[in-house]
């Protein structure tokens, strides 16, 4: 197949924000949180993200500011959800409604800016390697940090000990609470983590993948997102795997369309949410499943008097 | 599957099984809009309106910002605000999905007695013909349709004559001759610009090829820069695009190629990689359709269809890249445009199947135009949904 080294390229650029966003979600939902305002959070990343780089000029300043800013925004969602027992469902719709409007009121001003030119990455000798080069190591430095990220995440959640207090919370919060760990502030933490996570990837797509601001810019990665948590059932390096595949679908409709195959976009931009459903019949038909991926207390409050 | 139902903003909430957060995104949006400040008036100051500034609403597809299609919309809305002083006060309501959203601001623009309201994207079409009935004294003014009413009109601009000079540039500039074209939803309008664009450049390059890759969306920024990579990963160096964002432009000025503004002027967005824009002036029709309410000479059931003649459209910030001869190999075919001497669609003409279309020295009429479905010689592919 002609061409291929690059689609294997624009696929993992384009599953490299859902990765980040989507490891993020993770933390949340193994914490029990379940966190709808990604699509929200990322927005405002975003335009936080693109005019951080506007006034600066570095990406990487606006990576931390979309972090700060996601963070943010999860905290004001944790301290909701968590200490006023708020609905997470309705709060994080609330959010990512909120994080629509909000973003396209604060970037105004930034709907005609652009960036300065991007270098092109390159990595010595490996970037020179036929077909290997341009497939993989001709890519941003986020593409990789992702992939690490996750490794980290994988190693976190299953091999310290603060992951495992996590998995707890997130499967049995009375035990947890039972056993002394303050299960609030957990709680709180992996919200504000993946809410970072979150922020990361929205900058990520407004400062370096689609390098500009507009309104409503996001257009449902944050949705994919969340629908790749479950689709991935809650393991990091299945998260990783679906972002590219999610990646994948939506650049092989344009790349069968160039070659002249006409799949119907509509057709595969349904796929994620499609294949999540699949997922979701699969472990909820199986008791075992269920326990053995399905954070126990997802989505629900935690009392800790009661 | 028609092509209106697939007219829709949709995609650009993203699918998913919380369709009620989308909906709820779509409302909220539209509620921030500047609403016409109108009081409540009574009807005693309605009938004394004649030396009241007449009430011209707008409804747009996008942010007003978005640079493209709505950015056009708005500048042109400046510029009759600007002309007519203070006969005429303006109002506009930004991100008016095409669904049954859209008939509740047009009846919330007439409620606000708003005498003349345009609809400015397709979608608009069945909802603008509902409420017309029921608001006989509004005019209403309908971009880009083809259904019309006693108070209601259509209005297009001929842009294809736009990508017909762009497609002259790219001809000359391709160095690979293959050429893309991002296309945002196959109506005939898009397809039109898409044939056109082909013709120009197969007019100075034979060997051109038009690769096409749909969006599915008149704006979806990550999308459109996903579909220009993947052209340009095929090997398409001059690409041109049917979307709002200037994300196109900005991927090819990211991949050192070249791309076209669209709608608006978009050279500062992509100084190497911008080689002209193709732009849309609505102001002489707005203008047109305002002194005619102010008269009272404006008539319904008509449809106007402007172009390079009218001043609607032009192709502008030409890059200092493209050589001399090409730029007056395009001003004299523009002003063939201009005084009606050259036609983008004559014969002999085929689609790419070979079928003959227009015979040797036929000049396309506006009803092949306007239902336009094919693609002619030169690009690959077939019509989504097409026979």
């Amino acid at each position: 197949m002609e061409g291929l080294e690059l689609l294997i390229a624009a696929s993992l650029n384009a599953g490299t924000a859902l990765a980040i966003a989507g490891i993020g979600l993770l933390i949340n939902e193994r914490a029990g949180i379940m966190n709808l305002g990604a699509e929200g959070m990322m927005l405002v990343a975003a335009v936080a993200g693109f005019a951080t780089a506007v006034h600066t000029g570095n990406p990487w300043l606006a990576f931390v500011v979309g972090m700060l800013v996601g963070a943010a925004l999860a905290a004001c969602f944790g301290v909701l959800v968590i200490w006023l027992n708020t609905n997470q469902v309705a709060t994080g719709l609330a959010l990512s409604l909120f994080g629509g409007g909000f973003s396209a009121f604060i970037g105004i001003p930034y709907v005609q800016e652009k960036l300065g030119e991007q270098p092109q990455f390159h990595i010595p000798l490996l970037g020179d390697i036929p077909f290997l080069g341009p497939a993989l190591f001709r890519q941003h430095p986020m593409v990789y940090i992702a992939m690490l990220l996750v490794a980290v995440l994988a190693w976190f959640l299953y091999r310290t000990r603060a992951g495992l207090v996590l998995r707890a919370v997130g499967e049995s919060p009375e035990s947890a609470h039972a056993l002394g760990y303050p299960v609030r502030r957990i709680r709180l933490l992996a919200v504000v983590a993946g809410g970072a996570m979150c922020g990361l990837a929205g900058s990520y797509i407004s400062v370096i993948y689609t390098p500009l601001w507009i309104e409503g810019m996001i257009a449902g990665k944050g949705w994919i997102a969340l629908a790749l948590t479950t689709f991935a059932t809650w393991r990091p390096a299945r998260v990783l795997l679906g972002a590219y595949l999610f990646g994948g679908v939506t650049m092989l409709q344009f790349y069968l369309q160039g070659r002249g195959v006409h799949v119907p976009s509509q057709f595969l931009s349904m796929l994620p949410y499609l294949s999540t459903v699949v997922v979701l019949v699969l472990i909820s038909r199986n008791a075992a499943w269920i326990r053995a991926n399905m954070p126990a207390s997802l989505g629900k409050p935690f009392f800790p008097g009661s | 599957m028609t092509l209106i139902t697939k007219h829709s903003l949709l995609t650009r909430t993203g699918w998913t099984a919380l369709a009620v957060a989308a909906a709820l995104a779509g409302c909220s949006k539209k509620d921030e809009a500047p609403a016409a400040a109108a009081p409540a008036s009574a009807p005693v100051a309605a009938a004394a309106a004649s030396a009241a500034p007449l009430k011209v609403a707008f409804a747009y597809l996008g942010p007003a910002g978005d640079h493209g299609w709505t950015y056009a919309h708005d500048q042109a809305r400046k510029a009759v605000e600007k002309e007519f002083g203070d006969k005429i006060v303006t109002s506009f309501v930004e991100n008016v999905p095409e669904s049954a959203d859209a008939e509740r601001v047009f009846r919330d623009m007439a409620t606000q007695g708003n005498t003349l309201i345009f609809g400015t994207s397709f979608g608009y079409m069945e909802p603008m013909l509902k409420v017309a009935a029921d608001f006989k004294d509004a005019k209403f003014e309908h971009a880009t349709g083809f259904k019309q009413s006693n108070n209601l009109r259509s209005y297009d601009s001929r842009s294809y004559m736009t990508a017909y000079l762009a497609g002259i540039i790219a001809g000359k500039m391709s160095k690979t001759s293959i050429i893309g074209v991002v296309g945002s939803i196959p109506v005939p309008e898009v397809i039109r610009n898409i044939d056109a664009y082909t013709l120009g450049a197969l007019s100075v390059n034979t060997k051109i090829k038009t690769k096409v890759v749909w969006v599915n969306s008149w704006f979806d920024p990550p999308k459109e820069t996903e579909a220009a990579q993947s052209l340009i990963n095929g090997g398409a160096d001059v690409l041109l695009q049917n979307t709002d964002s200037t994300a196109v432009l900005q991927t090819a000025e990211k991949n050192k190629k070249w791309a076209f503004g669209w709608d608006s002027d978009m050279s500062k967005f992509a100084p190497t990689a911008h080689l002209a824009s193709a732009i849309i002036n609505w102001a002489p029709y707005y203008a047109k359709a305002i002194k005619e309410t102010l008269d009272g000479s404006w008539k319904g059931n008509t449809a106007t269809w402007w172009g390079v003649k009218e001043g609607a459209n032009d192709i502008v910030s030409i890059s200092d890249q493209v050589p001399q001869d090409v730029k007056d190999l395009v001003a004299k075919t523009k002003a063939g445009m201009a005084d009606g001497s050259f036609s983008v669609f004559k014969g002999p003409l085929a689609d790419n199947t070979g079928k003959e279309v227009l015979k040797k020295d036929e000049v396309a009429d506006d009803k092949l135009l306007g239902g336009l479905n094919f693609y002619v010689k030169g690009v690959e592919g077939k019509v989504p949904g097409g026979k």
